[in-house]
C-alpha cells in the first residue's frame, strides 16, 4: 500500500455522536447547502425588490413607488431584515468564491479538448462568472441608490431630494433620483440590462439547483420547480430591466 | 449497415509513469474497419507499435462488454466518447469517419492520478465504499429473503442506482471533479432498501467525509455527470443524497 | 489415491453431519491465522469477506484496479435457488437432480447436493446485503424460468444479476477492509505458489504497477481465479481472465480436473474480422421467442428479407421437433456449427445464423390487438404493437446488439454464432474444496467440482457464492485447526526465496527472447488451434494434430516472442506474455484430456462417439470418472481417476427429438 493510500484510509470517523455543526458546514454538501439557503433567501429579496420596482408603472409620477421605498427604508423590522440581507449577500458571495477556488483546484491538469456544452449548460458552469457580473452591477447599483437613500447627509454624501404627498411627512424622492440616473445615460442603462441578463442566467440555474441541494428529487416536483425557476428568472430579470428602459424611453415620467 | 474503412489521426496522451510530465503523441492509423470497437482500434495500433519496437499504449480495459467499469478514455472532449449511455469498450468505429482526428486523454482529476499513459488510479472509489458503502451483515445472519416485502417502485429505483459500474466518468466530466454521482448512487441504492435503513445516517456522513478527504470537488448540479454516465444514473440520486445528508446531520451528533 | 472425502451417510445428511463434526478454530487462534485469497470474483470476494468476518487475517489479491471489476460482474441471466417461492414443486432434491442431469452425469452427487442445499441461504444473504433483486408488485422476490428447467427458480436483477451479486460481495469485502480484517492488494497478480513441507504456505505475486515481485505468507491459500476460456483467444470472458494462478498451482503438484470440459454458448454476437478481441453474449432467454434459421441454398448472399419463407431452413425446428429452438446449449451450438461448416452460414464471415424475431413480433402484435379489441388492425399496426411488446421484454439486449453491430434487430434478424463461455474443468478439489496440496483450496469456476460436463444456466453464480459464503468458512477450519501451532513463517524462508527466483528467471527469460512476434499473435494462433480442433466438436486425429501444433507453437513462443518495455514498470505486454505462456501449456493438456476421453458428454463432443442421429453418446461403463491430471514435467502428465458413484440418481441418455 502506498503512503498516499495509507494516509487516505477511511477510519469510520463519524459515529452517531460526533457529527457537529462544524462537520456539517465544512463538508462538501454543507458548503453547497450554505449556497443554496443563502441563494433562496436572496431570491425572496428579489421578489420584494421587484414588487417595489413595479410601483413605477402606477403612472402616478412615482408616488406609490416613493411611498413603498419609504416604507422599506423606515420600518424597523425591514431595516433589521436588511442587515440579514447584507449578511446573506456576504455569505453567498464569499462562500461562492471559496467554492469556486476549491472546485477549480481539483483538476490541476486540464483537458486538451474541453467538454464544453456536451452534457451541461454554459450558464450552469459559469455561476462564478455570472455572480461576479452581478456583484459588479450590485456595487454600481448600491452606489446609485442605496448609498444616497440610507447614508445621504453623512460624510458628504449627497442626500436625496425630499418630497411629500398630500401634505404628509417629507420622504425621499427616490423616483426623481432614478429619473436622474437613467433618463440620459445610455451607458448606465446598458450596464443595468447586462446585470439583469446575468441575473437571469444565474437564477435559471441557481433557483432549481438550490432546491436540488435541499434534496428535491421527487419527479413530480422536479419539473415543477424547474419550470417555476425558469419563469421566475425571466420575469424578475425582465421587471428589473424594464425599469431603466421605461425611464430611458420615457414610458414613465 | 454498410461497413467502411477509414484512416484516422490519433492524438494520444503518453506518460511513462506517475512522475513523468507526459504529453500528446500523434499516430496515423490506416484501414480501420467501421465494425471494430474503439479498443480494438487501439489493439491494432498497439500491435503496430510493438512491431516497430515502440512501447504500446497502456490503457485500462477488461470485460469489453460495458459492465466491469475498467475502461476509461476521454475521447474528443467526452468521457467514453460520443455515444450516450456507452462505455469506451462498447463504442464502435462507425462513430467516426474517414480522416477524423481523435484526441484521447486519461480521466483528469487530482483524485485520479495518472499511473501510465491512459491508466489512472481509481482506488479512491474503493476507499469511499470502505467508509460506509455497505450493509453490515455478516454471512449467516440473514433472515428469509421474502420476510421483508419491498415496494416495487423503490426496489426498481434502488436497482437503477445500483447499476453504477464505478468507472469514474462522472468525475472526469464534472468541472469540479466531484464524485457526487458515484457516492449518491451507492447511498441511494442502500437507503432505498429497508435492509439499508439501520446504517443510513452514518453511511452517508462517512461516505461524504471520505469523498472530501480524497479531494473530490463539490457538486454544482450542472448535470455533466448524468449526461456521460454509461449506465445513465440519474442526477436525482444526488438530490436524494443531499436529503439523506441533511437529515442525517440534523438528527445525529450534538 | 484420490480421496474426495465425501462424508458417509445419506445424501441429505452429508453436509449437516460434516458441519456438526468438523474441527473448529477458536477466536483467539483465528486472529493468528493468515489466509491468502487470490481473485475477487463471486467466490473470492465472498470467501475473503466471510473469513474476515470470522476473524481470520485475510489478504486478497486481484489483477484489476479494484475487486469490483472481476468478470463475475458480466453474468446476465440470474442465480438459481431452491426456494420454491413459486409453489411449483421445486425442492433441494430437484435442483440437485437437474444439475446432475444437466452436467451429463459427470459430477459428484455429494457436492451437487450441498450446492442445492445452500442455494436458498445465498438468496437470503444477498437480500440482506442489499442486492436489488427483481420484485413483484406485492414486494416479494420475482423468479423466472431459465435454461429449460421445469420450475421457476431463477432470481435475477434485470440483465445484470452478476453485477449486483458481485457488488454485494465486494461491499462486504470492503467493509472487512475498513475493519482491518482484510488487506486488499489490487493490481497484483499471483505468479507462483510457495509450498513448504508439501503444504501451501504462500504466493509470489507481481505488483503490476511497479513490477516488483512480492512474497506473501498464508497458513492457507485460496485460489478463486476463475475459468480459462481465454485459452480459445475469443470467448465471452474478460480480456484479463487467465489460468495462471491455477496453472502455477498445477505445476506445483495440484491435479487438474477434466480440463477438456468447456461450454460453448449458442447465442453470441459473431466475429466480424481479424481485429475481433472478444465476443459478447446475448442472453439465452432470446431463444424463448426467436426462430433460428439459415438459407436453404448454400452461400446465399441475399439479404434476410429477400429470402422467401420457403427458402429458409429452420434447422433446429426441423431436427428437434419436440424442443425446437429451445434445445440445450450444447445441442444448439453444434447444430449451428454444422450448418455453417456445410456452407449455409450468413453474414460477411459466413460464420453466423439468423435469430429472427419477425414471427414473434407479429404474434405478440396480434395478441396485443386482440387485447385491445382491434380486430381489423392492419399489418403495420400489428407490427408496431408487437415491437413494443418485444422491446418491453428484451429491449436492453436489442440495444446492446445494435450498439455492437449497428443493425436494428427489430427490422433485420440478428446474426448469432456460438462462442466459448465457461469452463467446467479446473483444479481438482475434494469435498472440502481442498486440492491435493494440503492448505491449497480452489473455489468457484477455477475448480472442477459441481457442473460435470455441462453447466446449467444460472448455476455459475450459485456455485461461486456457495463456495465462498457457505462452504469454505466451515471446511477451512477443519484444516486450520491443526495449524494453530504453526507461527507465521517469515518470507525470508528459503522456499520463498527459491520460488521468487524462479519467477524472476522466467520473467527475465521472457524479456530476453526479444523475438519478432507479439504476444497477441501467439495467443490468436493458439486460439485458432483450440477452436478448430478442441472446440465444439473434436476427433482423435484433430486432437493429435493439435497437440503437435501446440508444442511447436510453444517452442516458437519461447524463441520468438517480442515483449516491449521493461520489467520494473507497468507492462501489460509482459503480464499478457506470462498468461499466454501458461495458456499454451494448458491447451496441450486440454487436447490430451479430450483425446483420452473416448466418449461424448455435455460440452465434450467427440465425433467418433455419436448416435445415429448425431447426438452425444456417453460411455458410462468406461468413463464414469473424473480425469485428474498430475503434472510431471514438460509435456508430461499422469492421469488419476476419481470414480463417480451414483447412489441416488440413475444416469440416462438425453434426447430432445
Amino acid at each position: 500500500m502506498s503512503v498516499r493510500a495509507l494516509f487516505l484510509c477511511p477510519n469510520l470517523q463519524i459515529s452517531s455522536t460526533t457529527m457537529t455543526w462544524k462537520h456539517i458546514f465544512t463538508s462538501s454538501i454543507g458548503k453547497k447547502l450554505v449556497m443554496g439557503l443563502s441563494g433562496l433567501f436572496l431570491i425572496t429579496f428579489l421578489i420584494i425588490h421587484a414588487g417595489v420596482n413595479a410601483c413605477i408603472w402606477a403612472f402616478d409620477h412615482g408616488e406609490m413607488f416613493n411611498k413603498a421605498a419609504h416604507f422599506m427604508g423606515s420600518t424597523v423590522v425591514v431595516r433589521i431584515i436588511e442587515i440579514g440581507l447584507f449578511a446573506g449577500f456576504f455569505v453567498h458571495i464569499i462562500q461562492g468564491y471559496v467554492l469556486e477556488v476549491q472546485n477549480r483546484s481539483t483538476r490541476k491538469i486540464g483537458y486538451e479538448v474541453k467538454m464544453g456544452n456536451k452534457g451541461s449548460k454554459w450558464y450552469s458552469r459559469s455561476m462564478g462568472l455570472l455572480g461576479t457580473l452581478i456583484l459588479l452591477f450590485l456595487i454600481l447599483h448600491i452606489y446609485h441608490f442605496w448609498t444616497p437613500s440610507r447614508l445621504g447627509g453623512l460624510w458628504n454624501i449627497k442626500p436625496l431630494q425630499p418630497v411629500s404627498y398630500e401634505g404628509g411627512k417629507e420622504i425621499h424622492n427616490l423616483y426623481a433620483e432614478m429619473i436622474a440616473v437613467f433618463s440620459d445615460n445610455l451607458l448606465v442603462v446598458v450596464i443595468y440590462i447586462l446585470g439583469c441578463i446575468s441575473l437571469a442566467f444565474h437564477l435559471l440555474h441557481g433557483f432549481q439547483s438550490a432546491f436540488r441541494t435541499l434534496g428535491l428529487h421527487n419527479q413530480k416536483f422536479v419539473p415543477l420547480v424547474k419550470g417555476t425557476g425558469a419563469a421566475f428568472a425571466i420575469i424578475v430579470s425582465v421587471v428589473f430591466a424594464l425599469m431603466p428602459i421605461s425611464i430611458y424611453l420615457k414610458w414613465v415620467d | 449497415m454498410e461497413h467502411y474503412t477509414m484512416n484516422l489521426t490519433l492524438k494520444v496522451w503518453r506518460q511513462k509513469n506517475k512522475n513523468d510530465r507526459g504529453g500528446f503523441i500523434t499516430y496515423k492509423v490506416k484501414d480501420i474497419s467501421s465494425e471494430m470497437s474503439f479498443l480494438e482500434m487501439f489493439d491494432v495500433l498497439n500491435e503496430r507499435l510493438i512491431e516497430e519496437s515502440e512501447e504500446p499504449i497502456a490503457f485500462d480495459h477488461d470485460c469489453r462488454e460495458g459492465i466491469c467499469g475498467m475502461c476509461s478514455m476521454y475521447i474528443n472532449g467526452r468521457p467514453h466518447g460520443p455515444w450516450e449511455g456507452t462505455t469506451t469498450c462498447q463504442l464502435h468505429m462507425r462513430a467516426f469517419k474517414d480522416g477524423d482526428t481523435i484526441v484521447v486523454e486519461p480521466w483528469r482529476a487530482n483524485s485520479f492520478p495518472v499511473i501510465k499513459d491512459l491508466i489512472v488510479d481509481r482506488t479512491s472509489f474503493d476507499r469511499i465504499i470502505q467508509a460506509g458503502g455497505f450493509i453490515s451483515v455478516n454471512t449467516g445472519n440473514a433472515v428469509d429473503g421474502n420476510s421483508i416485502p419491498i415496494e416495487k417502485a423503490k426496489a426498481d429505483d434502488s436497482f437503477a442506482a445500483a447499476a453504477c459500474i464505478g468507472c469514474g466518468a462522472c468525475v472526469a466530466a464534472c468541472k469540479n471533479s466531484s464524485a457526487m454521482l458515484f457516492v449518491s448512487a451507492k447511498v441511494s441504492h442502500l437507503a432505498l432498501l429497508p435492509q439499508g435503513e439501520p446504517e443510513k445516517k452514518t453511511r452517508v456522513l462517512n461516505m461524504i467525509a471520505q469523498m472530501d478527504k480524497e479531494g473530490f470537488g463539490g457538486c454544482t448540479n450542472t448535470g455533466a455527470c448524468e449526461a456521460v454516465c454509461p449506465k445513465e444514473i440519474s442526477l436525482d440520486n444526488i438530490a436524494r443524497l443531499n436529503q439523506e445528508f441533511i437529515g442525517a446531520s440534523v438528527k445525529t451528533g450534538k | 489415491m484420490l480421496n474426495s472425502k465425501i462424508p458417509a451417510g445419506p445424501l441429505e445428511n452429508k453436509w449437516k453431519n460434516y458441519k456438526a463434526t468438523c474441527k473448529l478454530v477458536n477466536p483467539a487462534n483465528k486472529r493468528k491465522m493468515e489466509i491468502i485469497v487470490v481473485g475477487t470474483g463471486l467466490a473470492g470476494a465472498s470467501a475473503a469477506a466471510s473469513l474476515g468476518e470470522l476473524g481470520y487475517k485475510v489478504k486478497a489479491y486481484c489483477f484489476q484496479d479494484s475487486p469490483r471489476r472481476a468478470h463475475s460482474i458480466a453474468a446476465q441471466g440470474g442465480i438459481n435457488a431452491a426456494k420454491n417461492y413459486q409453489n411449483d414443486g421445486d425442492s433441494v432434491f430437484r435442483l440437485f437432480y437437474d444439475t446432475i442431469k444437466g452436467g451429463d452425469y459427470r459430477s459428484r452427487e455429494g457436492n451437487v447436493y450441498r450446492l442445492a442445499e445452500v442455494s436458498a441461504s445465498i438468496i437470503d444473504q444477498c437480500v440482506a446485503q442489499g442486492v436489488p433483486f427483481a420484485r413483484e408488485y406485492g414486494g416479494l422476490l420475482s423468479n423466472r424460468s431459465f435454461g429449460g428447467t421445469q420450475v421457476q427458480r431463477t432470481f435475477y436483477a434485470a440483465g445484470q444479476t452478476g453485477q449486483q451479486l458481485l457488488i454485494g460481495a465486494y461491499q462486504a469485502l470492503e467493509r472487512q477492509v475498513a475493519l482491518g480484517n482484510v488487506t486488499m492488494y489490487s493490481r497484483h497478480e499471483m505468479l507462483d505458489l510457495v509450498t513448504i513441507d508439501g503444504k501451501a504456505r504462500g504466493i509470489i505475486c507481481r505488483n503490476l504497477i511497479t513490477g516488483e515481485l512480492e512474497r506473501h505468507f498464508g497458513h492457507a491459500v485460496l485460489l478463486c481465479s476463475g475459468g480459462y476460456g481465454n485459452v480459445f483467444y475469443l470467448s465471452t470472458n474478460a480480456m484479463g481472465c487467465n489460468v495462471t494462478a491455477a496453472w502455477k498451482a498445477h505445476k506445483k503438484g495440484a491435479y487438474f480436473g477434466n480440463p477438456c470440459f468447456t461450454q460453448i454458448h449458442p447465442t453470441c454476437i459473431p466475429v466480424t474480422g481479424d481485429h475481433q478481441s472478444k465476443l459478447t453474449l446475448m442472453s439465452e432467454s432470446l431463444r424463448n421467442d426467436g426462430r433460428i434459421w439459415v438459407p436453404k441454398k448454400q452461400g446465399d448472399s441475399r439479404k434476410a428479407k429477400d429470402i422467401p419463407e420457403d427458402e429458409r431452413d429452420y434447422y433446429l425446428e426441423r431436427r428437434y421437433p419436440a424442443f425446437g429452438n429451445l434445445v440445450p446449449r450444447d445441442v444448439a451450438s453444434r447444430a449451428a456449427k454444422e450448418r455453417c461448416d456445410a456452407g449455409y452460414g450468413v453474414g460477411s464471415s459466413r460464420q453466423a445464423v439468423f435469430l429472427d424475431y419477425a414471427a414473434a413480433i407479429e404474434r405478440y402484435g396480434k395478441i396485443e390487438a386482440g387485447k385491445q379489441a382491434m380486430d381489423h388492425a392492419d399489418h403495420d399496426t400489428i407490427v408496431k404493437m408487437g415491437k413494443d411488446v418485444v422491446k418491453e421484454k428484451y429491449g436492453n439486449l436489442f440495444d446492446m446488439y445494435e450498439k455492437i453491430t449497428g443493425e436494428n434487430p427489430y427490422e433485420v434478424p440478428m446474426r448469432i454464432y456460438p462462442a466459448v463461455h465457461y469452463t467446467m474443468g479446473g483444479l481438482w478439489v475434494n469435498y472440502e474444496l481442498m486440492t491435493n496440496i494440503p492448505g491449497l483450496y480452489c473455489l468457484g469456476e477455477a475448480n472442477f467440482s459441481d457442473h460435470g460436463a455441462n453447466r446449467l444456466g444460472a448455476s455459475a453464480l450459485m456455485q461461486g457464492l456457495a463456495d465462498g459464503y457457505f462452504v469454505i468458512p466451515y471446511t477451512i477450519g477443519n484444516y486450520l485447526a491443526d495449524e494453530i501451532r504453526t507461527a507465521a513463517i517469515p518470507t525470508d524462508h528459503p522456499a520463498f526465496a527459491e520460488t521468487e527466483n524462479k519467477v524472476k528467471d522466467r520473467i527475465n527469460s521472457l524479456m530476453n527472447i526479444k523475438g519478432n512476434r507479439s504476444v497477441e499473435s501467439f495467443h490468436k494462433r493458439l486460439g485458432k488451434i483450440m477452436w478448430d480442433k478442441c472446440g465444439m466438436a473434436r476427433n482423435a486425429q484433430g486432437l493429435k494434430e493439435a497437440v503437435e501444433e501446440i508444442r511447436a507453437l510453444k517452442n516458437e513462443f519461447w524463441s520468438d516472442v517480442k515483449i516491449p518495455g521493461g520489467i520494473n514498470e507497468l507492462n501489460p505486454e509482459l503480464d499478457k506474455a506470462n498468461r499466454v505462456a501458461d495458456f499454451i501449456e494448458l491447451g496441450e493438456l486440454m487436447c490430451l484430456d479430450a483425446l483420452d476421453r473416448n466418449e461424448s458428454c455435455g460440452g465434450h463432443f467427440r465425433e467418433e462417439f455419436q448416435t445415429e442421429e448425431g447426438e452425444a453418446l456417453r460411455q458410462d461403463d468406461k468413463y464414469m470418472f473424473v480425469s485428474a491430471w498430475e503434472y510431471k514435467g514438460d509435456n508430461k502428465w499422469d492421469l488419476h481417476k476419481e470414480e463417480l458413484n451414483y447412489e441416488v440418481v440413475k444416469p440416462s441418455q438425453r434426447s430432445y427429438k
